[in-house]
C-alpha cells in the first residue's frame, strides 16, 4: 500500500525555509535553462516564419547569403522569364530584383550603433511577401528617398521612427512607414526604393538577388533546380524558406553557453537537493520505523521519499517558469554572420517550454532523491525507532 | 581565534555526507561562477600587448562591409604621430569546403607594411622576401600552418564570395605572433586580388590598419582621422585593435548582460545552498550549542565557530571549482573558437582571488542569521532542545 501524498505535502511545509531554499535553487536553475530556450525558439520561430514556400531566391553562386551575392540587371531580364514563375493581375513575372546591404544604427542596447539590413526593391516585391502588412504611415513613393521600417526595427532604434529621418548612404531617408510581418526576421529590415538605394550606394547595375514567386510548390522545385542549372546565369536558386531557415544558427552561440551553464548548475542543484532529502530521512527516522511497524513495505517508503522529492523539485520548477515569463515577449537581438546585420526577435516562453523546464526539474529531484530515498527504505525498524 | 579551528573541522566532519554534497553544490556552481568571470575577465578586462596597444583600425562608420576608398591611406599617413598605415581586406570566401577547421581568416594586405604593422610577427628573412617579390604568395600563421599541415610551396585555393576571385596561392611563409588570432589566419598580397577586379572596384578598402609612434599619440589619431572624414561621402570609425575586436562581440548578443545575469543567478544559489546546510546543521546543534556556554563559551565564540564552519566549506568548494574551470578553460583553448579573446581564456589570478572572496562572502552570510540565533539562545533553553 502506498503511503498518502498528503503526507509528503506536510512535510514540505513543515519543513518550509529547507523546503523553500531548495526549491529556490531548483528553480533558478530551471530559469536560466527556459531563458535560453525562449531566446533560441523566438529566433528559429522568427526566421522559421520568413519566407513563402512558393518564393524562391536567386543568390550568385556561392554565395550563402544575399549580403555578399551579386546580381545584374541583365541576369534578372533572362531570369524573369523562366517557366513556372507566376503572373499578377496585370500579367507581369512575379519577380523582385532587389539590393541588400547594411547600415549602422544606434540601438536601445547598443550605444556604439549595430547593423541592420536594408533592402531596396520595387513595388513587386512588396506584393510578393503576403505577409507584409503596413502598420503605421504609407509605402515609399519610388523615385523619392523614403524608407519603410520593419516593427522591431521601430521599437529599438531611436533614429528609426516614424516621421524622423536616417542618415546613410549619400544623405538622409524619411521613415514614412512602419511594416510588420508577423514575427518574421522582415521585421528587422528596413525597405526602401530599389533606384534611389543603388544609385546611392553606387552599384545600379549589379544588384544582390531576385524572389521569384512559383506558381505552386512542384514548380518551385523545378525553377530551383533550372535556376542552378543554368551555366550562363551563373546564380543559385532555393526556397526562402530554406535560406531564412539555414539562418538559426546566428543563436548558437547564446544556446551552446546557456544549455551548458544549467547542466552545471542542474548538477549543482541535484547534489542541493540530494542534501536536503539526506536530512529529511535523518530527521524522520523514527517516522519511518512507525511507518514500517504500521505494515507499510520498504517499497513504498522508498516511493514516499522519492516523490516527496520530486514535488519539491516540481516547486522548483513552476518558481523557474514564474521567473522567466516577465521575459515572454521582450524584444531583443542577435547578429547574424550570414547577413551581417541584427535579427530581432522577441523572446518566446510557450507552454511547452514551460513543461520543459518543469521535466528538467523533476530530473533534478529525481536525481537528487533517489539515494536518500533508497536509503530510507534500507533502515531496519528496530533501529529506525530507537534512533534520536 | 586559531585555537578553534580544529573544533570547526570536527564540526564540518561530523556530517560527512552533507558536507561533501555541499562542497560539491558550491564547487560546481562556483565553477561555472569562475568561468563566467573568466570570460567577462577575457572580453572586457584583457590587457592588449604593447603593439596591439599602437595599433588602430579604421573602417566605413556604416558597417564593416562598406568599402573606404584607398586615398584615404595617404590622407590617414600625413596625420602627425602616425608611423605606417596599411592596407586590409577580409576576403571571406571558401577553403576546399564548410568544415569548422577549414574557416579561418583570409585578408588581403600589403606585404610591405605588414611586418612594419605588426612587428611582433616573427618569420625568417628569406621567408619575407619570398612573400614580398610574388604576387600570388601567402603567409599563414603558425598554428593555421600546423593544423591543416601545409607546408612552404603548398598551393592553396581560396574561392571567393564576397568578390567573384578565386585566390591561387602558394604559401612563402610562416609566422608567429603574440596575438591568437593572427596565428591561425592567412595573409596574402593584396595586389594579388585587386589585378583580377574590375576597374570600378579596384579603388576599394575594406580597412586601414594605422601604426602609431607612440601610446600617446593613440587616442589623439583616433579622433584625427575621424574628424578628417567627417564631411566625406564615407564617414570613418577608428578604434583600437582591441576595441575593434570587441565590436564583434556586440554582434553576439547581449553577452554584457548574460554573463552579469547568470553571475548574478549563480551567485544566489550558492548562497541558498550554503544557507540551507548550515541552518540544518544548526538546528542538529541546539544541544551542543548549550553544553559549549555551560563550558563557558561566549556567544561572541559560538557565532565565530559557526560562521567558520561555513566559510570552510564554503572556501573547499571554491577552490574544487576553480581547479574545475581552470580545466574547462583548457578545454576551451583548444577548442576552435571564433573569437581571439576566448582563445587565451584562463583563470586570471584575479579572477581566482574574486572567486575565493565571493565565496568566503557568501559562507559569512549564509551562516550568520543561523550562527547569530543560535549564539544567543539562553542556555536553559539549548540544552532542553530535543535533537
Amino acid at each position: 500500500m502506498a503511503i498518502p501524498i498528503a503526507y509528503n505535502f506536510r512535510n514540505l511545509v513543515v519543513r518550509k525555509t529547507t523546503t523553500i531554499m531548495t526549491a529556490l535553487g531548483i528553480s533558478l536553475t530551471v530559469a536560466v535553462l527556459l531563458a535560453v530556450l525562449a531566446l533560441v525558439h523566438g529566433l528559429a520561430a522568427s526566421l522559421r516564419s520568413t519566407g513563402d514556400p512558393l518564393n524562391v531566391l536567386v543568390l550568385r553562386k556561392g554565395s550563402n547569403s544575399e549580403l555578399v551575392s551579386n546580381f545584374t540587371r541583365q541576369g534578372f531580364q533572362v531570369l524573369k522569364d523562366k517557366p513556372g514563375i507566376a503572373r499578377d493581375a496585370s500579367g507581369q513575372p512575379m519577380a523582385s530584383l532587389e539590393m541588400v546591404t547594411v547600415i549602422n544604427l544606434v540601438s536601445v542596447d547598443a550605444p556604439d550603433g549595430t547593423n541592420v539590413t536594408v533592402r531596396g526593391l520595387t513595388p513587386i516585391g512588396i506584393e510578393m511577401r503576403k505577409s507584409l502588412k503596413l502598420v503605421a504611415g504609407r509605402w515609399f513613393n519610388p523615385g523619392h528617398r523614403e524608407v519603410v521600417v520593419g516593427e522591431s526595427i521601430a521599437k529599438r532604434f531611436p533614429e528609426a521612427q516614424l516621421g524622423k529621418q536616417l542618415h546613410f548612404g549619400t544623405g538622409d531617408w524619411d521613415v514614412v512607414g512602419v511594416m510588420s510581418a508577423g514575427q518574421s526576421a522582415t521585421n528587422s529590415e528596413i525597405y526602401a526604393d530599389l533606384n534611389q538605394l543603388s544609385s546611392d550606394q553606387n552599384r545600379s547595375e549589379v544588384l544582390s538577388s531576385a524572389l521569384v514567386h512559383a506558381t505552386d510548390p512542384v514548380a518551385a522545385d523545378a525553377l530551383v533546380k533550372d535556376i542552378s542549372n543554368d551555366q550562363q546565369m551563373n546564380m543559385d536558386g532555393e526556397l526562402e524558406q530554406d535560406y531564412y531557415a539555414k539562418q538559426t544558427q546566428s543563436g548558437q552561440f547564446l544556446q551552446i553557453l546557456g544549455t551548458f551553464v544549467a547542466i552545471v548548475m542542474a548538477v549543482g542543484s541535484s547534489f542541493a537537493a540530494m542534501n536536503t532529502m539526506y536530512a529529511a530521512v535523518a530527521r524522520r527516522s523514527r517516522e519511518i520505523g512507525t511507518l514500517r511497524v504500521l505494515g507499510f513495505s520498504r517499497a513504498s517508503i522508498l516511493l514516499s521519499f522519492f516523490s516527496e522529492s520530486l514535488l519539491l523539485a516540481i516547486l522548483g520548477g513552476l518558481i523557474g517558469c514564474l521567473l522567466v515569463l516577465p521575459l515572454n515577449g521582450v524584444t531583443t537581438g542577435v547578429g547574424n554572420f550570414q547577413t551581417f546585420a541584427e535579427t530581432d526577435f522577441n523572446l518566446t516562453v510557450t507552454p511547452a517550454i514551460m513543461l520543459t523546464g518543469v521535466i528538467f526539474a523533476v530530473l533534478m529531484g529525481a536525481v537528487g532523491g533517489l539515494f536518500p530515498a533508497w536509503n530510507a527504505s534500507r533502515k531496519e525498524v528496530l533501529t529506525a525507532l530507537r534512533q534520536v | 581565534m586559531g585555537r578553534h579551528l580544529p573544533l570547526i573541522f570536527k564540526n564540518s566532519w561530523r556530517n560527512r555526507r552533507r558536507t561533501v554534497l555541499t562542497t560539491l553544490s558550491i564547487g560546481v556552481s562556483l565553477c561555472l561562477l569562475g568561468l563566467m568571470m573568466a570570460i567577462y575577465h577575457a572580453f572586457y578586462f584583457s590587457q592588449p600587448s604593447a603593439e596591439q596597444e599602437l595599433r588602430l583600425v579604421t573602417r566605413n562608420k556604416v558597417s564593416l562591409a562598406r568599402p573606404l576608398p584607398q586615398y584615404y591611406g595617404e590622407r590617414i599617413k600625413a596625420i602627425p604621430g602616425v608611423r605606417e598605415v596599411e592596407i586590409e581586406q577580409w576576403f571571406g570566401g571558401k577553403y576546399i569546403d564548410d568544415r569548422p577547421e577549414h574557416m579561418f581568416a583570409r585578408m588581403g594586405i600589403e606585404p610591405d607594411k605588414f611586418f612594419t604593422i605588426y612587428s611582433d610577427a616573427k618569420i625568417p628573412q628569406d621567408q619575407k622576401k619570398a612573400f614580398q617579390q610574388e604576387r600570388s604568395a601567402c603567409v599563414a600563421g603558425k598554428e593555421l600552418a600546423a593544423k591543416l599541415h601545409w607546408n612552404l610551396g603548398d598551393r592553396i585555393t581560396i574561392k571567393g564570395d564576397i568578390f567573384p576571385v578565386n585566390l591561387e596561392l602558394t604559401l612563402r611563409g610562416i609566422f608567429e605572433a603574440d596575438d591568437a588570432f593572427m596565428n591561425r589566419s592567412l595573409f596574402f598580397n593584396r595586389e594579388y586580388l585587386v589585378q583580377s577586379l574590375p576597374e570600378s572596384r579596384r579603388g576599394e578598402v575594406g580597412t586601414f590598419v594605422t601604426l602609431a609612434a607612440t601610446p600617446d599619440d593613440v587616442p589623439r589619431i583616433e579622433t584625427a582621422v575621424d574628424d578628417q572624414f567627417r564631411n566625406s561621402p564615407a564617414q570613418t570609425k577608428t578604434e583600437t585593435q582591441s576595441a575593434f575586436g570587441l565590436s564583434f562581440l556586440a554582434f553576439l548578443g547581449n553577452i554584457k548582460m548574460i554573463l552579469l545575469s547568470v553571475c548574478a543567478a549563480l551567485t544566489f544559489t550558492i548562497l541558498l545552498v550554503s544557507a540551507n546546510t548550515i541552518a540544518m546543521s544548526v538546528r542538529e546543534r541546539g544541544r551542543e550549542v548549550g553544553v559549549l556556554k555551560t563550558l563557558g563559551y561566549t556567544s561572541g565564540t559560538i557565532l565565530w565557530i559557526i560562521v567558520g564552519e561555513a566559510v570552510m566549506i564554503s572556501l573547499l568548494g571554491a577552490v574544487l571549482g576553480l581547479g574545475l574551470a581552470a580545466l574547462l578553460t583548457n578545454a576551451v583553448r583548444s577548442m576552435p573558437t571564433f573569437n581571439a579573446q576566448l582563445e587565451t581564456l584562463t583563470i586570471a589570478p584575479s579572477v581566482a582571488v574574486m572567486c575565493l572572496l565571493v565565496a568566503a562572502l557568501i559562507g559569512a552570510a549564509s551562516a550568520f542569521v543561523p550562527a547569530f540565533n543560535a549564539s544567543r539562545v539562553s542556555i536553559v533553553e539549548a540544552l532542553r532542545s530535543e535533537d
